[in-house]
């Protein structure tokens, strides 16, 4: 397999596309494997997007009193913006859209500034179903984000980087899920936790009439949902540099096998989406701080000892 | 720096400073939040744009973060948790105007009066500049630096394995829940079907999009 290579300059807009295309992609599986679609024909759940995107570009625009429509919008646009963000950093094939020294940390504080935009959407509308998600969401984020941060140090660890490309390179031998399998876990159940998917779902819940999304007006509740589709989509992606080795594979070339592997990681979480329960951000916070947290510690001290014997041998 | 460096490099600061001043103005908790964390991200891309990338992206990682810790404490403390009213943000003016004009005078005379020296040696590539801001800032102390967060986080996390036993919901005896309850509590126990047939199964589930 080839080094990483940073890639052209209109790169940034290609990126930006497939992302995009991937996320609509994401959307049309997603309705053809929803469990309470079952009646409609599997032709029209596949066309899904399209039915939503024409529905809620022409969905009647309403507006909630005293809303703060700039914070609103934000909390709308930015979901889909961290999502393009991310995606500079994140190999496709052996080819990148930039390779700063720094990437892994770059992935991380944009999945931070998810914090801002997810209490934002729900700050925003001056309305009680989306503020309670809004907060909701920043309970949940309190009980991820540790593990995850933690899931990001241990690849680092291994390879001695925080670039994203030496991280990919350093998987040549053995991919680092091999290595490093609870790390991998964590990360993909956070990638689905930042995006509010599935049990992770919470802040945007049924019994709070949608939560976060539930004052979006169409044009902006369509945004919200690429968003979420995209964040799916690039931290698949990004697991699949970190724990999966990247573009590695035999015959097939590195970008297929990135679109491949991406593809299974994706597929499993929306398949995922209906079949788990949600889970309230009290007994996700007990878990992810007296159970995923210290195992995700052990996991990043075995790597650790890992690394270190390897690098002394 | 390159010209277009010096540019962005001025762009941002302008951004800072404008956004710090917002944070006085504007009339709403929320605002003055992230007025103050897009202060703050503008300070993080400073710091990119002089080759600290690791030190620049943290600060952007840590303020965001502080902002959104912030706003859990604004719903804990504030008589209006939800901050959703207009009101001022500014309490004793006078000394807090005096405080921060005086420290930004003081620290912008000092970043331009300061004999900067000279740069020795060769300058690090990118990749080693965190390693080599490290190596100025703590020197032989490095490892006890590192050992020692290890052992502050450890700390934070027995405190609150200690501290709170129980979740906020966890006194009410198992029974006292309403079975509503409890089907959200009990991942399992899947009963069949409701009576409309559909996908109900005393689980909440994540929305969809038939909305």
């Amino acid at each position: 397999m080839t080094a990483v290579q940073v890639a052209a300059g209109w790169s940034v807009v290609a990126a930006a596309l497939i992302v995009i295309g991937a996320a609509v992609a994401a959307g049309a599986l997603d309705a053809a494997v929803d469990p309470r679609s079952r009646t409609v024909s599997l032709s029209a759940r596949l066309l899904r997007p399209v039915w939503e995107t024409s529905r809620l570009l022409l969905a009647q625009r309403r507006a909630t009193t005293a809303a703060d429509g700039l914070l609103a919008s934000a909390g709308s646009v930015l979901p889909l913006l961290i999502a393009l963000a991310m995606v500079a950093v994140v190999p496709l094939g052996d080819r990148v859209v930039a390779a700063p020294t720094v990437g892994l940390v770059w992935f991380n504080a944009m999945d931070v500034v998810l914090w801002i935009a997810w209490w934002l959407a729900g700050w925003g509308p001056n309305s009680v179903h989306p503020l309670v998600g809004g907060y909701r969401f920043l309970a949940q984020a309190l009980a991820y984000e540790l593990p995850l941060m933690f899931a990001l140090t241990a690849p680092a660890v291994a390879a001695g980087s925080l670039s994203v490309p030496d991280i990919v390179t350093a998987q040549q031998q053995v991919w680092f899920v091999a290595q490093m399998p609870i790390a991998a876990a964590v990360f993909i159940g956070a990638v689905a936790a930042f995006s509010l998917w599935g049990p992770f779902a919470h802040p945007a819940g049924t019994d709070i009439a949608g939560g976060v999304l539930a004052e979006q007006p169409g044009p902006a509740r369509l945004l919200v949902r690429l968003g979420q589709y995209a964040l799916l989509v690039v931290g698949s992606a990004m697991a699949v540099a970190l724990f999966f080795g990247g573009g590695a594979g035999p015959v097939l070339a590195p970008w297929a096998w990135t679109v491949i592997k991406t593809a299974v990681i994706l597929a499993a979480l929306v398949w995922l989406r209906h079949r788990i329960p949600v889970w309230r951000p009290e007994k996700l916070m007990r878990t992810a701080w007296l159970v995923v947290l210290p195992v995700t510690l052990l996991q990043l001290l075995a790597v650790s000892i890992l690394t270190v014997a390897g690098a002394a041998a | 720096m390159s010209a277009a460096g010096i540019a962005v490099f001025a762009a941002l600061a302008v951004i800072a400073v404008a956004a710090g001043i917002a944070v006085f103005v504007v009339d709403s908790m929320a605002r003055a939040t992230f007025a103050l964390a897009m202060s703050f991200v503008a300070v993080g891309g400073e710091l990119v744009l002089l080759t600290l990338a690791y030190l620049g992206v943290v600060t952007i990682l840590m303020m965001v973060m502080e902002m959104a810790i912030m706003v859990i404490f604004m719903v804990m403390f504030m008589m209006n948790p939800a901050g959703l009213m207009p009101m001022s943000m500014l309490h004793n003016k006078r000394g807090a105007l005096a405080i921060s004009v005086g420290t930004f005078a003081l620290l912008a005379a000092g970043a331009l009066a300061v004999p900067w020296p000279a740069r020795r040696g060769v300058v690090p590539a990118p990749a080693q500049t965190t390693r080599a801001a490290g190596e100025a800032i703590m020197g032989g102390q490095m490892p006890v630096m590192v050992g020692i967060s290890a052992v502050l986080f450890a700390t934070i996390v027995s405190a609150l394995m200690l501290a709170v036993p129980h979740g906020r919901y966890d006194h009410a005896p198992r029974d006292a829940r309403s079975p509503h309850d409890r089907g959200l509590h009990d991942n399992a126990g899947h009963d069949g079907t409701h009576h409309d047939g559909t996908h109900h199964d005393g689980t909440l589930h994540d929305g969809g999009d038939w909305r």
